[in-house]
């Protein structure tokens, strides 16, 4: 803890479960006033979780929270925001078809004594703050007009000129230029030399270096590491976060694994300069039948938006796709399942139907297959009996309702899908997010097993250990561009944190 | 972080004496209208003599036939959780139009081109599929709700009626209309038939073809549509096709039944049509449902609007339990929507 500042808030012997298992573990955690307090961890290692309970969102926990020293529960976000605490999620929460002035400052308009919103001083008063931001708009247009980016940065300024006492900004730079994430860090600055206590959490360690006094770091529900920003390195922060597989169940890629030579079968789809918006900057690769290509990189990368061109759900505004030899530009996923692309989504949600029985979500796909006008129920319930068996979805039954599956099951069936006419493609994103340890290895046997039988594969994920089961190339995208290929070399998790 | 396996383990145990209540609940969208049915015929007969005899069933069966064969589309545009406010519209420009093209008495007034009965009839189903066709556009490659989208060609059918009708009235259709509107076959009328053969066919096709598969999974998850590969897009311009198709069909032959074809001659099917879909059931978010709720939100539509002739009441206060029926109706439908959900978490 920074010498000569005062604690305003105090976390102490943290736990937090969902269900039976535990998020948090016993966490200390001590913000100071004018302190720029980082945190990092993977994916699921609590960061969010502490966040949220920081910010009054989870309500039910055991330990003791200090502010001021003295003990608080919240009851509500309300509760906290009313002691003083914003909090910038990681998702775009505004209101596009509002102007600017009004998200500036959304439920807390300045009014007369009337009621009403006094437009002329709204706009003043957040034009001037943003342009203290060093954003130069016209508060009187519409929000949603703007680029994603700037979205963001508007929201972030919004909580940032709220007079919050604690500020915590969740993942604030992934959709952000350099020069945007240089503007935000000198606001962050003056802000903690104001008295401000800022929590910082990013996947971007060299943000997190560069901007923060202190950082904690988060590993599997424990705080496994404090130090000031000054006194420590990436490859320090990164070894922590991953520890040296004490605690893993599976295997953690410390070590170097080796990545095959390339292969010299068919190219089965080609992607060449391909931009999208502020998401995509001229992405061009090539897969290969019996390949997995992993692509990896942080969340907001560009790998969603990657995925849906490559499916037809978004068109590029530069580039094109090259599909078994022919050139393809596809206006809907409709024609890139025709061309022999079959896509799973990183929403279970968004690739299921959980009102539907197990053999309708398997038969979806290929009916046009095996039935022309008729539907054949009966030869329906045979293909998804026969995928049942193979991807071992529990419980065996596909007259089963979906939504009776586990997390783990369903992803199979959105697997199985595919599988009973196999594609040329499969685009997967986050195969296994969110699966416990044993479906998680069903599931990258499957994906091993579809390889050797010459499917390429095209894995997007932002959890190394997926992309490094599974992949013989590595692209690493960050930023929507992609900035490192590793191939025929040897890799290791912390090589590819390094990367990205 | 979820362990899914263990919640489904745990609710594996407690499952056993939930099973019936669960079944119920999730069957509480087909189960709620068809108590409503018999509650209300059960009260009609034993308030009024006259309610439940065969002819009074015959007569209920006439009156919703109209009505039966617009819902068929409607269906289908419900199911994919859209809506079309243009159906009663497109209805009455088809009756107008199959009369237009049909030689009047010499006393009506409308500077109309006869010709012969099936070109009359083709270019009426040719005009409604036209419209069906510019709400389809208009929803999918537009993208407008389709809401709005039809709420603005409810004004374009009804402006085109206006035009060939220019406020007269048209009473002859050509003969095949005219028999399948307002004949009989053995006691049996025509339309009760033809909305009874729709209402198969709709059934038959949302039930066993695959295009009716994909309505339902249009409906139930769109996103999960798209992303399996299906032509969203056109499933949904279909269903609007066929709406329109429906519509007009039910226009047409309501212009026989009626006798006459004129301007807003239909403007009451519109509810009710939505009402009898809604009323039986079918999901207005669409993927759970169809033609069998139909039937039955037609039937309690029906024995409501007969029934209440039949008992002394204000004629005025009719107006007023028929809505409130209606609410009830309604929120019977969102909460079989929330209990289902609850089922199936």
């Amino acid at each position: 803890m920074p010498q000569g500042r005062s604690p305003i808030l105090e976390l102490q012997e943290i736990t937090k479960a969902f269900g039976g298992v535990e998020a948090l573990r016993g966490v200390d955690f001590v913000l100071s006033a004018g302190e720029i307090h980082g945190l990092v961890g993977e994916n699921g290692a609590g960061k969010s979780t502490l966040m949220k309970i920081i910010a009054g969102v989870h309500t039910e926990f055991s330990g003791r929270l200090l502010l001021d020293g003295r003990e608080t529960r919240f009851r509500s976000a309300r509760d906290a925001h009313a002691a003083g605490i914003a909090m910038v999620h990681q998702e775009l929460s505004v209101a596009p078809d509002l102007s600017i002035a009004e998200n500036v400052f959304l439920g807390s308009q300045p009014t007369n004594r009337f009621g009403l919103v006094q437009w002329r001083r709204m706009a003043r008063e957040a034009g001037e703050q943003l342009a203290r931001f060093g954003i130069d708009v016209d508060p009187l247009s519409r929000l949603g007009d703007l680029p994603i980016g700037l979205q963001q940065l508007i929201e972030i300024a919004r909580v940032l000129f709220s007079g919050a006492r604690i500020i915590i900004l969740d993942e604030p730079t992934s959709a952000l230029s350099p020069p945007e994430v240089e503007r935000l860090f000198s606001t962050l600055r003056r802000l903690r030399d104001e008295g401000t206590g800022i929590i910082f959490i990013s996947h971007f360690i060299e943000d997190i270096l560069r901007v923060s006094d202190t950082v904690t770091v988060f590993r599997n529900g424990r705080k496994v590491a404090e130090a000031q920003a000054a006194d420590t390195s990436k490859a320090a922060l990164i070894e922590a976060m991953i520890g040296k597989g004490r605690e893993a169940l599976e295997e953690s890629y410390t070590e170097d694994i080796p990545l095959p030579p390339l292969s010299d079968r068919p190219v089965v789809l080609k992607a060449s300069g391909l931009s999208l918006a502020r998401s995509l900057k001229d992405v061009s690769f090539e897969v290969r039948a019996g390949e997995v290509l992993g692509i990896y990189g942080f969340m907001g990368c560009g790998q969603l938006e990657l995925a849906r061109i490559l499916f037809g759900k978004l068109r590029p505004d530069h580039g094109g796709l090259v599909v078994a030899g022919g050139q393809a530009t596809f206006a809907s996923t409709a024609q890139a399942r025709r061309a022999g692309i079959a896509f799973v989504s990183e929403s279970r949600r968004d690739m299921l139907f959980h009102q539907e029985p197990v053999y309708k979500n398997v038969s979806v796909s290929i009916l046009d297959r095996i039935s022309r006008l008729l539907l054949k129920p009966s030869r329906e319930r045979l293909i998804a009996r026969r995928q049942v068996e193979q991807l071992q979805i529990r419980p065996a039954a596909v007259e089963l309702n979906l939504g009776m599956l586990s997390g783990g099951n369903q992803q199979k069936v959105a697997l199985a899908k595919w599988l009973s006419y196999p594609p040329r493609l499969l685009v997967l994103c986050e195969p296994t997010r969110g699966m416990d340890v044993g479906a998680k290895s069903d599931v990258i046997n499957i994906i091993r097993d579809l390889r050797a039988r010459g499917l390429a594969i095209i894995v997007l994920s932002t959890e190394p250990e997926t992309v490094l089961s599974l992949a013989d190339r590595i692209l690493v995208l960050r930023r929507g561009a992609v900035v490192r290929e590793f191939s025929d070399e040897a890799i290791s998790k912390d090589r590819l944190l390094e990367a990205a | 972080m979820v362990t899914g396996e263990g919640v489904t383990v745990s609710a594996g145990k407690r499952k056993r004496p939930r099973k019936i209540a669960g079944l119920l609940r999730s069957q509480m969208r087909n189960i709620a209208p068809f108590l409503t049915l018999i509650c209300l015929s059960g009260f009609f007969a034993a308030a009024s003599p006259s309610f439940a005899t065969l002819d009074n069933v015959g007569n209920i069966l006439t009156q919703v036939s109209v009505t039966g064969i617009i819902a068929v589309g409607l269906t289908f545009v419900i199911l994919c959780a859209e809506i079309d406010l243009s159906i009663a519209g497109i209805a009455n420009v088809t009756g107008i139009a199959v009369a237009y093209f049909t030689q009047q008495e010499s006393y009506v007034n409308i500077a109309n081109i006869p010709m012969a009965g099936w070109a009359a009839i083709a270019l009426a189903l040719a005009l409604c599929a036209l419209l069906g066709v510019v709400n389809a556009l208009g929803l999918t490659v537009i993208g407008i709700p389709s809401f709005i989208m039809t709420l603005a060609m409810m004004q374009i059918a009804a402006g085109i009626s206006a035009l060939l009708v220019r406020g007269q009235i048209a009473y002859k259709v050509p003969d095949l209309v005219a028999t399948l509107g307002s004949s009989s076959i053995g006691g049996i009328p025509w339309i009760v038939i033809v909305a009874a053969l729709m209402l198969l066919g709709g059934h038959l096709v949302l039930t066993y073809t695959r295009f009716g598969r994909y309505v339902y999974m249009v409906g139930g998850n769109r996103e999960a549509a798209e992303f399996s590969g299906l032509n969203v897009n056109l499933i949904l311009g279909s269903v609007m096709v066929i709406a329109a198709v429906c519509a007009g069909i039910g226009g047409m032959l309501g212009v026989a039944h009626f006798g006459s074809a004129q301007q807003n001659e239909f403007d009451t099917y519109l509810l009710d049509s939505i009402a009898a879909v809604v009323v039986g059931g079918t999901s207005l978010f669409g993927g759970r449902g169809g033609i069998g709720n139909t039937i039955v939100g037609l039937f309690v539509l029906g024995v409501l609007n007969n029934g209440l002739d039949h008992v002394n009441i204000d004629s005025f206060l009719k107006i007023l339990i028929r809505g409130l029926i209606l609410l009830a109706a309604l929120i019977i439908n969102v909460y079989a929507q929330r209990l289902r959900a609850k089922a199936v978490d």
